[in-house]
């Protein structure tokens, strides 16, 4: 079998992964989830879908010589992938931690198809990828992600919105657009994976308690390896 | 030329046109050192006399990812699903700058090496065979792939001879005879450069091998000296242009 994501994986850690649009409120959940976890005593690893110096240099060069297409857009981001798990999430599962996961393969999934490269091709790019154990999709309705994310800022970012893709001359017409297009892909991802869906317009406390339970019930059958239970290794991030 | 359909090799570039591709794709494989380059060169000149347009690529650095693969390269960090991909990122843009727009304005591609190169050194380190083609699944089906065949006893003489190693030692100050990376060092298979080399090459050979019934190879044998492989060569072109 050449996806690997889609068989469970060999390592006593385990890896839970929120994925969700731009303001959906998943990072929120994910920080609080982690203090959650850290108070009970567990070995917790975070890691975010953030590109590596190497990628996004090239990303850059790309974008200035206009030299980017969907594919080797694409492929950069699997590339960078590829890097960051075999470190950052491979490692800290062989050593039995539990990996917290900010955005996962399913974010490449939803947002290079958008862009245009084949939705089953996408998938076996990522071939190498190792299985969640809990995958939580936040999934909102798009008007309310937009009001989120503005509340914060003044300006949508250049590709935050899609702007590349000559959606709308507007940025926020463009990112309504193309984040509803993402919503999509992921409302679809997320049936075919059996992704957990979380009702993001609940209340923070209200989605917290939801996936705290979730968790628990997931890690019933956890034993953090003996190393990993001294309290003089535990380290708060 | 003719409009037939270009295919894909796997899912494709679902946003590229490929009815209007009326080129033909000529593909030179074979291992490092095995003569490709100087045979393309002549080749080239050979169908611009004979009237065509040729254009020349190579699994070089592409001016996306040259960069890229430079730095990755001299760091240690590597491993083999990022090598592969870092290599397939290179080729996507060669293949939608440089092939597919050659082959839209009708020209003949000569492409020295393909997507098999990245077959048979993602496969000798251990990459999931499966998952390296699917990964190159945007790649066009080329017209004709000649892959140019070697014994490692045959080869060995090309690479060591004292016009390359003195070149490389000397002149280009790699500090080095033979090339680190087509002996395969970085997967360090002997005690030096030699046994190293000897053992790399032996491995990608094979896959080679099994690669020609898999993707239909031309095979051209490759001991023989310069005129005999080009005479191979140009009588398989003619047979791919004289199917029009």
């Amino acid at each position: 079998m050449s996806r690997l994501f889609e068989q469970n994986h060999p390592y006593p850690g385990k890896l839970i992964i929120v994925e969700g649009i731009d303001g959906s409120g998943k990072s929120t959940q994910l920080q609080l989830l982690q203090k959650w976890l850290l108070d009970a005593h567990y070995r917790v690893f975070f890691t975010e879908w953030n590109s590596s110096a190497l990628v996004n240099e090239t990303i850059k060069h790309g974008k200035k010589k206009n030299l980017l297409t969907p594919t080797t857009f694409s492929i950069l981001h699997a590339t960078d992938f590829a890097d960051r798990l075999a470190h950052l999430i491979i490692a800290p599962l062989k050593a039995g931690m539990i990996v917290c996961a900010d955005r996962y393969i399913f974010t490449a999934f939803a947002r290079d198809v958008v862009r245009g490269v084949h939705r089953e091709w996408v998938r076996n790019i990522y071939g190498f990828a190792v299985k969640p154990d809990i995958a939580l999709y936040f999934r909102v309705p798009i008007e309310i992600s937009l009001k989120r994310i503005l509340n914060g800022r003044i300006d949508l970012k250049f590709h935050e919105a899609g702007m590349d893709l000559g959606l709308s001359d507007d940025p926020k017409e463009s990112y309504r657009i193309f984040q509803s297009k993402i919503l999509e892909e992921y409302n679809a991802i997320s049936s075919e994976y059996g992704l957990t869906v979380v009702d993001a317009t609940q209340s923070i406390q209200k989605q917290q308690a939801i996936i705290r339970e979730i968790v628990r019930q997931k890690l019933n059958a956890y034993k953090p390896a003996p190393f990993l239970q001294k309290k003089e290794n535990i380290y708060v991030a | 030329m003719s409009l037939k359909k270009r295919h894909f090799y796997g899912f494709g570039l679902p946003y590229v046109e490929t009815e209007d591709l009326s080129g033909k794709l000529i593909v030179v494989e074979g291992t490092d050192g095995v003569g490709r380059s100087t045979q393309i060169d002549d080749l080239k000149k050979w169908l611009e006399v004979k009237g065509f347009g040729v254009v020349t690529t190579g699994w070089t650095r592409s001016p996306l990812m040259g960069k890229a693969i430079d730095e990755a390269k001299s760091g240690h960090t590597l491993n083999v699903n990022t090598f592969s991909l870092l290599y397939a990122a290179d080729f996507a843009d060669r293949l939608e700058h440089e092939i597919i727009p050659a082959l839209r304005s009708g020209f003949i591609v000569l492409a020295d090496r393909y997507i098999y190169t990245a077959f048979a050194r993602s496969a000798v380190r251990g990459a999931n065979r499966h998952w390296i083609r699917k990964v190159f699944g945007f790649a066009l089906n080329p017209d004709a792939v000649f892959y140019m065949r070697i014994g490692v006893e045959d080869l060995i003489p090309r690479v060591i001879n004292s016009q390359t190693l003195q070149k490389r030692y000397w002149e280009e100050l790699s500090g080095e005879g033979m090339d680190y990376w087509e002996s395969g060092m970085d997967m360090r298979l002997g005690g030096d450069f030699y046994d190293s080399f000897v053992e790399y090459q032996k491995r990608i050979l094979k896959e080679f091998d099994k690669m020609t019934k898999e993707f239909g190879f031309q095979t051209i044998d490759a001991s023989k000296n310069f005129e005999e492989i080009n005479r191979d060569l140009k009588q398989g072109i003619l047979g791919i242009l004289e199917d029009e």
